[in-house]
């Protein structure tokens, strides 16, 4: 078990568990009792750091080595999967998985950002940062999805599009544009669920979507509380109060109007069962379906969009500004 | 009309009668550090004479040299909201209230509406100073009111951008108008409006991601930087120099992103030949016309 720095509560008491369980073993004296009442503790302990996490916490959670991710929700939500890869332009990107699964008798395009288990399989997903190639695979999926009348289902996870040279060459920014573009128009219902990690242009080029969820312990922002601190702070050691600057939990996000809801995860995060976690998200998606089937796709498209639209707050003026700039050359001051 | 007379009208049409810059003022290139005078600066669209360094100019300047001579603009009364009540280093609100004091600005973009050898043209031009022309609800929503217009005008829309990327104070808010603005042009693009993007230095980040990216015609200033990344942090990822022109202009002409660079000289000429040719009276198909 891998414990974050704000479960140092938990990771002594299991420490004392095992302890006793080791005296159990032993066979001398019955510790039964003993174990029960730890494992209650330790129960009410985890309650108890879940119910007050800060925004950085949470970040954490989101980034924690063994928490579920996109194939593992793949496989456990449907009995068939066929992966499919490729852009048909360039290559095949790890970092974006996708392909035909089938939720109990429905079949939906499912996409989405994988991170690798261990230290070979991060390198091999490039950490969940995809390529423009990522992208347009996932637009290639889209696409093929609309022709079958098939809904879209995205997960997303990733700490952000991959900023390389060969990113740049192949227009990283033309392909998450093109696809928020694209995916404003699909004629079949989307669905996009924030899994771990939803950062930036990276996260939003495959989060377009009639519906926009969020797990409960992840986090959904313009950037990351890092890269926030290092450039409005001018440090890299103000992380904790970006994470609480830039309101990018689910909880803020739903506030603000900017998904449209929260699935919980078990308490000790999604993590500490999986399979339940897998259950509530298969649950989430068959409703959403459920609900968007029941629209024209004009009537989703013209909603989608309207949604996107009404995306915003700022102040409206009554007098008009008549303040005009003068003329000497805006060179950067 | 000489191109001189038209681009001094421009600029008195612009600032009504607020002031000048001063004459004899003089400028040194960023790029050559040669020394001009302003007067020659302008009097060369605000290129360097000796090296053809295009310098960073306001939304105002660019009204000025592509608009016939009046202009209108729109959308004015859009300000900032602090709804995360975001503090950095200083309130945000404060960062808004300075920035406007000193730009003279109100926000990032600054729209207008007007006449390109008189065929009708709205124009969303971002200013860096603001914030390093950060994409926040104010430019999103602009974008959006100036697509409303010329779907509801059937007027061709050009952004021309110039952004550090999303603004950072307006976090999710910010990101979401990428959405919003390329779920906006969609409309556009359906109803057969032409929308071109014109990307001047610098364009990175969130803004190329999604609207600079997305015009029918994609052109850009020489030698501007373009990307979505910054070379910073791709030089610091992948721990190596990056080649010289990376992430220029020329570059992205090469790598197949933009259909072309045009100098600022011939800037106003090419949009007009643009609007000449995207005209509806003359590419509606002959036989389609007909049947009409
Ligand atoms: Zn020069």
């Amino acid at each position: 078990m891998v414990f974050l720095d704000f479960e140092q509560p938990l990771e002594s008491l299991y420490e004392q568990l095992d302890k006793i369980r080791q005296v159990g073993e032993e066979g001398e004296i019955d510790v039964s009792v003993m174990i029960k009442e730890l494992e209650t503790k330790i129960k009410n302990k985890r309650k108890e750091l879940y119910n007050n996490l800060s925004g950085w916490q949470k970040v954490q959670i989101s980034r924690h080595p063994e928490r579920p991710y996109t194939l593992y929700y793949i496989r456990q939500m449907s009995r068939k999967f066929v992966e499919l890869h490729g852009d048909r332009y360039v290559k095949d990107d790890k970092a974006i998985v996708g392909g035909l699964a089938n939720l109990d008798g429905q079949t939906v395009m499912l996409i989405g950002h994988q991170k690798g288990v261990n230290t070979k399989m991060r390198q091999f997903r490039n950490f969940g940062m995809a390529n423009p190639d990522g992208y347009r695979k996932a637009l290639r999926l889209m696409k093929m999805a609309e022709r079958f009348q098939m809904p879209v289902v995205t997960l997303i996870d990733t700490p952000g599009a991959y900023p390389g040279l060969e990113a740049e060459e192949r227009g990283q920014a033309e392909a998450i544009a093109r696809n928020l573009f694209e995916m404003a128009q699909l004629r079949v219902p989307i669905i996009c669920i924030v899994i771990g990690e939803g950062a930036s242009g990276g996260a939003l080029g495959i989060g377009v979507g009639d519906r926009v969820y969020m797990l409960e312990y992840t986090w959904y922002s313009v950037i990351s509380p890092e890269s926030c601190s290092s450039i409005l702070w001018h440090s890299w050691d103000y992380k904790e109060q970006a994470a609480e600057a830039l309101k990018l939990t689910a909880d803020d996000m739903h506030a603000f109007g900017l998904i449209d809801g929260i699935i919980k995860e078990p308490v000790g995060g999604a993590h500490s069962n999986p399979e339940e976690m897998a259950k509530l998200l298969k649950r989430q998606i068959k409703k959403a379906i459920t609900e968007l089937s029941e629209m024209t796709p004009e009537d989703r498209i013209e909603a989608r969009i309207n949604k996107y639209a009404g995306m915003g707050v700022y102040d409206v003026v009554s007098e008009t500004a008549t303040d005009d700039n003068n003329n000497v050359p805006s060179d950067e001051k | 009309m000489g191109w001189f007379r038209r681009l001094r009208e421009g600029i008195q049409t612009a600032t009504g009668n607020k002031k000048e810059a001063p004459e004899g003022l003089w400028y040194q290139c960023k790029a050559c550090k040669e020394t001009s005078t302003m007067k020659e600066l302008k009097e060369n669209f605000f290129k360097c004479p000796f090296c053809n360094y295009h310098v960073r100019i306001s939304s105002k300047e660019y009204f000025g040299l592509i608009f016939d001579g009046n202009y209108e603009t729109l959308f004015d009364n859009l300000r900032a909201r602090d709804v995360l009540q975001f503090t950095d280093l200083k309130p945000y609100p404060q960062r808004i209230e300075e920035t406007m004091k000193k730009t003279r600005l109100t926000e990032a973009m600054t729209v207008a509406k007007g006449k390109v050898n008189k065929r009708p043209l709205v124009i969303a031009a971002m200013d860096f100073n603001f914030i390093g022309g950060s994409m926040g609800a104010v430019v999103g929503e602009k974008i959006s009111l100036s697509i409303d217009h010329c779907l509801a005008h059937r007027i061709p829309l050009l952004i021309i951008s110039k952004s550090g990327g999303a603004r950072m104070m307006e976090a999710a808010f910010s990101l979401m108008q990428m959405a919003k603005t390329a779920a906006k042009l969609t409309l556009l693009a359906k109803a057969g409006i032409p929308y071109f993007s014109l990307l001047t230095d610098p364009t990175t980040g969130g803004g190329t991601a999604s609207y600079a990216m997305l015009g029918d015609i994609n052109f850009a200033e020489p030698q501007a930087l373009i990307g979505f990344a910054g070379p910073r942090v791709i030089r610091e990822t992948i721990k190596r120099d990056l080649p010289e022109d990376f992430q220029t202009s020329e570059f992205l002409v090469e790598h197949g992103f933009l259909d072309f660079v045009v100098d600022r000289k011939e800037l106003r000429e090419r949009i007009s030949d643009l609007l000449y040719l995207f005209d509806e009276k003359n590419r509606v198909l002959v036989a389609d016309a007909e049947n009409d």
